[in-house]
Formats: structure tokens, sequence, C-alpha cells
């Protein structure tokens, strides 16, 4: 019962995006088309559910039994420098398409602050790893849920009648603070 | 002491376990790119300006490899860059003539009437929403947006309120035909002469009212060279210039007011 409240606090009240306001960049600059949205939420899940994984074996392992807590944010950084480095190889090789269309955004997930708030603010709540993994995918998720919906109200609106001057990152941010509101909506589900 | 070893120690020991890691995953997951590539990249002038179409130098080094640019594409390079390029990918080299942009507007301050004095922000595009400065709606307003869009320092706003061209600079990359809110830029192959300097489509007594070297519609240069120049909106129009016969050229240039001719008849005479 527990999971499952970490589970879908994660994806939909406590989403990354629509709550934290983390990972906004990414956010607005890969939510044009749906399918690269799908897929830069998908490898960002991906670095998610790892830097999750990984950062509670540095965090339980080495840092805390040796009393090197303030180590945290400096090593994972170094997890996701590294995983980001290790997804853009494998996407590169499996699909240079998908390269293509994530561009800058794929190494910009390195600096994506969503990933390092999702590793503090696991190592933050003292949960244990089975709850860690559940909290990074269910962040990932709703990441990918976020951008997936975005993307989807955007390639509407490039038919849609907008006004002169909220053309483009206008009506973009408009909606994107119109959705926060509606997943505000989540908050009375988990007390 | 310890305490500043340990934690060295640890962030060193994990840095290395996940350079390890990546070494080997990058040994796996080696993509094999064409080295041509990469050689076609480094004889470009990288100046990623984008005047070949593409995002920057790489991606236009990606398109010539692959067959989808044309040797010749980069025109900043100009004629060396495409013969190291074709040399590259071994190619025969192809005869590149250099373009350069050219102002489609003789309305100098003495030649064009003014409207009025202008006190608005000082750029053409801001000074373009009321109308201009000069009563010609069509011509240069000699507020230097395209000068400030050079990059290669190949425009300078003359005495007489006109931007001029540094052919030997000018790379034909197309930022001040971008910065004309009018639209006065044109890219013409150096070796083109002969150009309308005017883009009036006012009616001759009207356009010849506001501006002395405004084109008046007369059509003479229509009439000496038909195969090449034609009338459109009451202005002539070069449709053609491989077309125009050198012989003609002095019957082109009894144009009454030096709309149409040699961009360098000035010089010469």
């Amino acid at each position: 019962m527990e999971l499952a409240a970490i589970f879908i606090s994660a994806v939909l009240v406590q989403n990354f995006v629509l709550y934290y306001f983390l990972g906004i960049c990414p956010f607005l600059g890969v939510s044009k088309r749906i399918d690269s949205a799908v897929s830069m939420g998908l490898a960002v899940t991906f670095v998610m559910t790892i830097t999750a994984v990984v950062s509670w074996l540095i965090n339980n392992l080495i840092l805390i039994p040796y009393g090197l807590d303030y180590l945290q944010i400096v090593s994972f950084i170094l997890v996701i420098a590294s995983l980001v480095q290790l997804v853009e190889m494998f996407i590169r090789k499996i699909s240079p398409p998908l390269y293509q269309a994530l561009g800058i955004y794929l190494p910009l997930i390195t600096t994506n602050c969503a990933i390092m708030g999702l590793a503090l603010i696991a190592a933050l709540n003292e949960y244990s790893f089975v709850e860690t993994v559940i909290f990074g995918f269910g962040s990932g998720l709703g990441f990918t849920l976020a951008i997936v919906l975005m993307a989807g109200i955007r390639e509407q609106l490039d038919l849609a009648d907008v006004p002169k001057p909220l053309k483009g990152a206008g009506i973009a941010l408009i909606v994107a603070g119109i959705m926060a509101l509606a997943f505000n909506g989540f908050l009375g589900m988990i007390q | 002491m310890i305490e500043i070893l340990v934690p060295i120690l640890t962030m060193a020991v994990l840095g290395f376990m996940f350079s390890v890691g990546l070494v080997l995953a990058y040994k796996k997951l080696k993509v094999e790119e064409n080295p041509k590539i990469a050689a076609v990249n480094e004889s470009l002038p990288q100046a990623n300006c984008g005047a070949c179409g593409f995002s920057g130098c790489r991606a236009f080094a990606e398109a010539v490899v692959s067959g989808k640019a044309e040797v010749s594409g980069c025109p900043v390079g100009g004629a060396d860059t495409a013969n190291q390029v074709a040399s590259i990918l071994g190619v025969d080299a192809v005869e590149v003539i250099k373009k350069v942009a050219r102002l489609h507007c003789r309305g100098t301050l003495d030649a064009a009437q003014s409207r009025g004095i202008y006190q608005g922000i000082p750029t053409c595009h801001a000074a373009h929403l009321v109308g201009g400065n000069k009563q010609c709606s069509f011509g240069c307003m000699g507020y230097g947006d395209c000068v400030r869009a050079c990059q290669f320092d190949a425009l300078y706003m003359g005495e007489n309120g006109l931007p001029v061209v540094r052919e030997e600079n000018c790379t034909a990359c197309g930022k001040c035909v971008d910065a004309c809110p009018r639209n006065l830029f044109e890219l013409h192959p150096l070796d083109q002469e002969i150009l309308v300097f005017c883009r009036s489509e006012d009616r001759g007594p009207l356009a010849r009212k506001l501006c002395k070297n405004a084109c008046i519609a007369c059509g003479i240069c229509a009439r000496a060279c038909p195969e090449a120049i034609e009338m459109e909106n009451y202005l002539a129009k070069i449709t053609d210039f491989k077309k125009i016969d050198p012989e003609k050229i002095p019957e082109i240039e009894k144009c009454p007011t030096d709309a149409i001719g040699r961009i360098h008849k000035n010089d010469e005479g």
C-alpha cells in the first residue's frame, strides 16, 4: 500500500514538472511533437530509474556509513553525468534519427534538475531500496506523462488562432501553468 | 588529515569506476562514422552562419558526404573551400562564382525626398512601422539594420545615407537580406554587372517625384533588351542576366534616372 502511494504520488500528485517545477527546460524544448516527446520522456525515465538505484547504493553503502553525507550532491552529479553519457551512446547506436530529434536536449538531461532533485528527495525521505526504485520510475513516468500531454496540446495549438503576441513560448508557458493548476487538483489524493 | 583524504579518495574511486564503465560501454556502442565527414567539416570555415541552408558547418558536412548538398554549397568558403571539399570527396572541382549582396536602391539623401524628421528608435524596422523617413515607401531608410546584421564587416553606411557593400568581405551569407524590412538586398553573382537599383512600384510620375533615381517604368531598357528585361509592377526586372548582350549595355544605360545599369559605372566615369 505504501509503495502504491509513493508511485501515485510521484506520477500524479507530486509530479516533478507540474508540482516541483523541475525539468522545465526539456519540458518546453522537446514538447513540440508527440513522438519526440515520448522518446524524451522514456530517456528521462530510464535515467531517473537508474539514477535512483545507483544513487541509493552510493548513498546508503558508501556515504552514510562513513559519515560523508555532505558529498551527496557531488557524487550524484557524477552518477547522472555518467548515466547520461551512457544513454547518449546507446541512443546514438540504436536510433540515429532519434538522436537527431532529441538533439541538444539529450546531453542536457545531465543538467536536468528533475533528476538531481529526484536523487536528493529520495535521500531526504530516507526511502528504502524498493521505495527508491518505485519513486524513480514513477517520477520518470510522471515526467513522460506531463511532456506528452504538453506535446499533444502544442500540436493542436499550431492549428489554433493564437493572438500574435502570445505565439510560441508565451502560449506554451500559459498552457503549462494551467496544466500545473489542474494537476494541483490531485493534491487531496494523498494524505 | 583523514577528514580530507577520505572524501577525496571516495570521489576518486567513484569517478574511476564510472569512467571505466563508460570506456567499456563506449567500446561496445561505438558508432562508426564516415571519416570524410570530419575531413569535410575541418575544411569548412566554421562560421556556423547557416547560409548553406543547414544548421551549422557540421550538418553541412554530413549533407555533402551523403550527397544531399552541393560541393560548392558553402557560400562563405567560396571557391577554395569548394575545391578542398571536392578533393576530399574525390569529385571534380566546380567553378564557383562568388556571390555578393547588392542593395537595390539608389535613394540617396540627395535623390530621395524626405518625408519629415524621424525621431523614433533608430532602426529600420522601427522606422518602417511608421512609414519610413523618406517619401518613397520602397526605398532604403538608412538606419543600418543590415550593417549591424553583418558578421563579416562587409557593410558600412556610406555618406550618402545608403549602405555600401565591401565586395571582398561579403560572403553572401544572406543576413542582410533577412535584416532589411524592405527586402532591398539580394544575392547576385559577382560578375553580374547589370542590376536594377530600385524597388519602387509607384507609377512613373509619382516615383520620379519622390526620388530622382527611381525607376519610372519608361521601358527604355526593356525595349533595348526584351529577351532579358521586362517591366513588372511599374518596375524593370532582369529575368535572365546571362542573356544580356554586352553590346546592348549602352542602350540599357540610357535609363533617364540611372535606376538600371552597371554597378560600377560611377567609378569608371
